[in-house]
């Protein structure tokens, strides 16, 4: 076991290094230096400590000592300085977004499961009902909705013909004055309309990929089996059948980890959240190499654990797996 | 110049009361709420470029000059100034009893820590060249400073208009080498302005509150709040809702957008004629761009108007040249290009461009006359003016292709190393003439703002002479002349002069438009009591 382990621990600190070199190279490929975001040139502002700005970021640097010196950082768990004007620790940026864009999408992600099994699982045993088609028929909207259409046709209609929901942002400007039932009131309603936005393209999805591996599963000898040998179907469907149509789904949940910190560039920037998606996107249009590689570290790393998880999960779920890999 | 346009006063029954007339006079409480389309990006104004940390920097700290309401300069932390005969010498009388928000008083030292702070070549800004001009700086008492300069340099007054930092709070620190970004001068500012740095919680909002002991008085609106929206489309939702109160509109939005009446009786909308122009620029080390007759003859085939109402709906002006109309130094005997494809053709044809039978593109040596023209990405307005202007040239037989690039890359890849044939940029002016960088012939390194490659004896002799004298009517006479050549000579086809569309809550009173735009009297706008929206 620990042999497995330490190989596991190997394979995937070499899969990062292959990781980042990539990412290194293909972002400083992109054409562009850091530079401040902005669209019209100033008559007044003169560039000239351009050069200096560059020595200081190293960027005189060729590329390969660039990197070393970046990895020997990361090693020692520091991210560097933003090249941004603010200049603060990459650390101290994306610290202060993770626990709004996780907790953002895990509120999504569980939205998404707790839905979606059952609708995937109805649709599948219901199969060619009124109901499977209404599934259908609502899938297929899903995927076809742009989000950020949808997410400002609800704005409007939430937020101003209503006037039900706030229109974007994570508080209302009072919020410090409110007492605490009412600040976290504020902070849900504040949230309704982004996590439907972001569950809405999963929810499709998965309910779909529910359906399609339940169907597939219901199919088997051994299903035929467990219905032959005189069980309830109830205890054929969820019993027997689920829980080895929940494998594939499993597999995703393991996936989607490094996606909880990712956070959608399109729900924060349309409902004004500062998240890590923000981040990411305002970071590579400034050029903001060290906060790009540090974004991009973090979630490599988690892609990889997040693999390894569903490896064990899948042990879990599936004890044929998990006898394979002890007789390894 | 400024046209106030529609004054939608009276309430039309909405959800809450809207004004009637009668209402209270000035008075102090509420809270204005703007949103910003990024997030800013330090609270130290001198090292940042961006607009909306600049707006905020105006609030929270003071400036030793700036320009009043026509444009004109006026003492902020300066009580008044001297020039010396030879104007070599500018002396500052400070105002006695300016008070930093931690109440320390602020004094000429300050503003020497600033001035050194500018100079050094560590500072990371933009904005150190009027500084480095300076021979002397002494203080020479405690509200007494003076500067004196190699040569009489008229930008000199108005770059004091540089935000004043504390040198009480930065000076040790700043000895030491640390970086002044990484202090918490940066995050949590103390400044000597209207407005008192409250909180700033990044990507979302910043919040400023009013300084009961300005020097100015106290200015009426209790906080101001800075809403981060990174999204066009959101701002204007929250707008129409009215949650947030003050906003600029993009053309289309003022057209047909918000021309109902619920909107009109919730905001005010102005309009006036920004400070700046958009250009077609031309890279001039290219032999095609580097004959004015080919210049030119772009010039007549563009149609400024059609532009003006197909891009702008209406919302802007043809510009003449590189100045915006109705400041004193503009020229306005000198008219922009009318719109004449004849004319165009023949100076094509005079300048060796003929037409030949296959696709009816002109050709010169059995080369057709073909360039790429590329703007940036995310502007619409100049990506449709690429487009008019690549049918128009495309009549007079240049083919012309658009290629569209997003803003790092383009300057990084295009205009620093002066990769380029044809641009569509706009510049974003200062409130004097001196545009020395922008066109003289020694401002042509990569990271400087010549990057057309201009070069002209004449014009680098009157940007020189501009600069020596504070003469206003020698300098209209210089500026005159800059614009009369630069008319002829069509170093750019000056396109037009966008115009600013804000829009503030109606609740807001004491808003006068003048040719600086609406925010010179910040301190003076008030919400009569009984309008009062937010109480806390």
């Amino acid at each position: 076991m620990l042999r497995y382990i330490a190989r596991l621990g190997i394979i995937s600190t070499l899969q990062m290094l292959a990781i980042t070199i990539l990412a290194f190279t293909v972002i400083h490929l992109a054409p562009g230096e850091p530079i401040v975001l902005q669209q019209d040139l100033q008559a007044r502002a003169t560039g000239a400590q351009r050069e200096s700005l560059r020595q200081l970021f190293e960027l005189d640097k060729p590329l390969y000592v660039q990197y070393w010196r970046w990895v020997n950082r990361l090693a020692r768990l520091d991210l560097g300085r933003s090249f941004s004007p603010d200049g603060r620790p990459v650390w101290d940026k994306i610290r202060e977004r993770i626990p709004i864009t996780l907790s953002l999408n895990l509120a999504e992600i569980c939205l998404i499961y707790l839905l979606a099994v059952p609708l995937g699982v109805f649709a599948a045993v219901r199969r060619h009902s009124f109901f499977d088609r209404l599934t259908t028929v609502f899938v297929f909207i899903g995927f076809a909705t742009p989000d950020f259409w949808l997410a400002l046709l609800l704005m409007i209609l939430f937020g101003i013909q209503l006037g039900w929901l706030p229109i974007s942002g994570l508080r209302s400007l009072n919020w410090e004055y409110l007492g605490l039932a009412a600040q976290v009131r504020d902070v849900a309603s504040h949230l309704v309309l982004p996590i439907f936005i972001g569950a809405f393209g999963g929810l499709a999805g998965l309910s779909r990929f529910m359906r399609g591996s339940l169907l597939e599963v219901i199919r088997q000898d051994y299903i035929r089996t467990a219905q032959a040998k005189g069980l309830p179907e109830h205890v054929v469907l969820y019993k027997h059948a689920l829980r080895n149509a929940i494998l594939p789904i499993v597999t995703l949940l393991g996936l989607s980890l490094p996606g909880l910190i990712g956070g959608s560039v399109i729900v924060e920037t349309i409902f004004a959240i500062p998240g890590m998606g923000q981040l990411a996107v305002q970071s590579v249009f400034a050029r903001d190499y060290p906060v790009v590689m540090g974004l991009l570290a973090i979630g490599s790393g988690l892609t990889l654990l997040g693999n390894r998880l569903a490896d064990v999960c899948y042990g879990i779920v599936d004890p044929r797996i998990r006898v394979a890999r002890r007789s390894e | 110049m400024a046209a106030l346009l529609s004054l939608g006063a009276c309430g039309r029954g909405e959800s809450t009361a809207e004004p009637a007339t009668g209402e209270g006079g000035p008075a102090f409480g509420d809270t204005l709420v703007e949103a910003a389309i990024g997030d800013i990006s330090g609270l130290i104004p001198n090292i940042t470029s961006d607009s909306a940390s600049h707006d905020i920097g105006n609030l929270i700290y003071s400036n030793l000059i700036r320009t009043d309401k026509s444009l004109r300069l006026e003492g902020e932390l300066a009580e008044r100034w001297e020039i010396s005969r030879d104007e070599l010498t500018i002396t500052f009388h400070l105002r006695k009893g300016v008070k930093w928000h931690d109440g320390e008083e602020l004094t000429a030292h300050d503003v020497d820590f600033t001035y050194r702070y500018m100079i050094d070549p560590k500072t990371p800004t933009a904005y150190a060249e009027p500084f480095r001009q300076v021979r002397r700086a002494e203080v020479v008492d405690r509200y007494t400073y003076r500067v004196t300069y190699e040569k009489p340099y008229a930008p000199a007054l108005l770059s004091w208009g540089i935000w004043i930092l504390p040198r009480h709070i930065l000076e040790a620190t700043w000895q030491a080498g640390v970086d002044l970004r990484t202090t918490r001068q940066n995050r949590h500012p103390v400044g000597t302005g209207p407005y008192l740095f409250r909180e700033w919680r990044t990507g979302e909002k910043i919040v400023l509150e009013a300084n009961p002991d300005y020097f100015e008085g106290r200015p009426y609106l209790n906080r101001v709040v800075y809403r981060i929206i990174p999204d066009q489309s959101t701002i204007f939702l929250e707008l129409k809702a009215r949650n947030i109160d003050r906003a600029g509109l993009t053309p289309i939005q003022y057209r047909r957008q918000t021309d109902y009446s619920a909107f009109r009786s919730a905001f005010n909308r102005y309009r006036y004629l920004a400070n700046g122009y958009a250009y077609l620029g031309f890279n001039l080390l290219d032999p095609r761009f580097a004959d004015k007759r080919v210049r030119q003859a772009m010039a007549y085939a563009i149609d400024k108007h059609e532009i003006i109402e197909g891009v702008l709906l209406g919302l802007g002006q043809a510009a003449a040249g590189p100045y915006k109309p109705g400041t004193w130094w503009y020229h306005p005997d000198v008219k922009p290009y009318p719109f004449d494809p004849a004319r165009a053709k023949a100076l094509l044809a005079e300048a060796g461009w003929k037409p030949t039978q296959r696709d009816g593109i002109l050709e010169r040596d059995g080369k057709p006359f073909s360039f790429t023209l590329r703007t940036n990405q995310g502007n619409l307005v100049r990506q449709q003016t690429a487009e008019i202007i690549q049918r128009r040239l495309g009549a007079v037989g240049i083919d012309v292709k658009i290629h569209i690039v997003e803003w790092a890359a383009f300057i990084n890849t295009f205009i620093r190393k002066r990769d380029f044939e044809a641009l569509i940029l706009g510049w974003g002016l200062g409130n004097d003439p001196d545009q020395y960088d922008l066109w003289h012939s020694s401002k042509t390194g990569p990271d400087e703002l010549n990057h057309i490659s201009y070069k002209n004896p004449r014009v680098d002799e009157l940007l020189e002479a501009g600069r020596r004298t504070f003469e206003e009517a020698r300098r209209k006479a210089i500026y005159g002349e800059l614009q009369e050549i630069m008319a002829e000579e069509q170093p750019v086809v000056f396109l037009y002069v966008p115009e600013t569309l804000p829009v503030v809550s109606s609740r807001v009173r004491g808003i006068e438009p003048a040719p600086a735009g609406i925010s010179y009297n910040f301190i003076k706008w008030y919400v009569p009591a009984n309008l009062q929206r937010y109480t806390r």
